[in-house]
């Protein structure tokens, strides 16, 4: 299961059981992604942290 | 919110490392349930919806939402609405908490930023100013004395939102370099950490480092106050001692993070378990 990094072409291979809407970083240019689908393995750029997030 | 039937909704935005811990807990127990994005949700008004939900998102508005349309169709909201609009801000937090008799600082809220001078004078130097809506310590700045109130307050003004005019402060109470997080779970405690770090502001989020904690009789009484106090049936309490030792309660978290809270406690605790376990005690209700 790997993808493609959108930031930098890098190759993404995340843990085996990696969630939908779970965020992963490039290990080359450490950019967030977060995974859209586990199989196949499609990703997004992460979104922005947002003034209200939080616990 | 059409056409689904798994008893149990699970509402996230962003899967964190508590996320996959709760999700992974229901599917170890092979309890169905759904995944919702709140991202990509919507709702008729009247709509019936009768699932047991699990709030998860992270972002506060979202979260308060997305209870609200689930509770208008009639599902139970693990926060409720009212729970994450009276924890969400940090005065209506404060007044939810003094009315129950629960001990916390001396606050006062100033509805301009011309007004809130003289709130801090009131209060006392020094003295902490705290956004009413945000987390993870973002913007809570400690106020030494009033030429440094006077330089907040020029700052206060200058920010577009109106919300951000109305000035929350509370007077600092001179603590050890720690505070203290109580998880509570269905009107149960499910333990307590220290939570220690180099600078003033002691979030997990800011770097500070979660120990175990005693779980004392009054850190449970007033940990179960609190949480009573603003309604939540899943909760994250923050309790400081002052020098003397007496404890007062800071805040009330809706969303609680556990991630360091459960390393901290290891196998002592199973946070994620005891959360899978209310649902599925709500679910059978």
């Amino acid at each position: 299961m790997t993808a493609v990094c959108l930031e930098c072409e890098g190759e993404i291979r995340p843990a085996d059981d990696v969630q939908v809407n779970e965020v992963i970083e490039c290990g080359e240019c450490n950019v967030e992604l977060e995974v859209l689908s586990v199989r196949p393995l499609t990703l997004a750029l992460a979104p922005e942290v947002e003034e209200d997030w939080g616990e | 919110m059409t056409g689904v039937s798994a008893p149990i909704a699970v509402l996230a935005s962003r899967v964190r490392a508590d996320e996959k811990r709760v999700l992974s807990e229901l599917d170890r127990r092979g309890v169905g349930y759904e995944h919702v994005d709140t991202r990509a949700l919507w709702g008729f008004l009247g709509h019936a919806d009768g699932r047991i939900v699990l709030n998860r998102e992270i972002g506060q508005v979202r979260a308060h939402y997305a209870a609200s349309l689930f509770e208008q169709a009639g599902a139970r909201v693990l926060n409720s609405a009212r729970a994450i609009g009276t924890c969400g801000d940090k005065w209506h937090c404060s007044v939810a908490l003094a009315r129950a008799g629960v001990p916390t600082p001396e606050t006062a809220l100033a509805l301009t930023p011309e007004g809130a001078l003289e709130a801090f004078d009131a209060v006392g130097y020094p003295a902490v100013v705290k956004p009413l809506v945000g987390s993870w310590g973002r913007l809570v700045t400690a106020v030494p004395d009033r030429e440094v109130a006077a330089t907040v307050l020029e700052y206060v003004r200058a920010l577009p939102n109106p919300q951000s005019h109305v000035v929350y402060v509370q007077r600092m109470i001179p603590k050890p370099d720690r505070d203290i997080r109580v998880i509570v779970v269905g009107d149960e405690p499910v333990g307590a950490t220290y939570r220690r770090g180099e600078q003033w502001r002691t979030n997990v989020a800011r770097g500070a480092v979660s120990e175990p904690c005693a779980l004392t009789p009054e850190i449970t009484a007033l940990a179960l106050g609190a949480t009573r106090a603003v309604g939540a049936d899943i909760a994250g309490v923050d309790l400081i001692e002052d020098v003397d030792g007496a404890l007062t309660v800071l805040e009330v978290n809706h969303g609680v993070e556990f991630s360091g809270f459960q390393a901290a406690l290891g196998d002592a605790v199973d946070v994620a378990a005891r959360i899978v376990d209310h649902l599925v005690a709500e679910a059978a209700t």
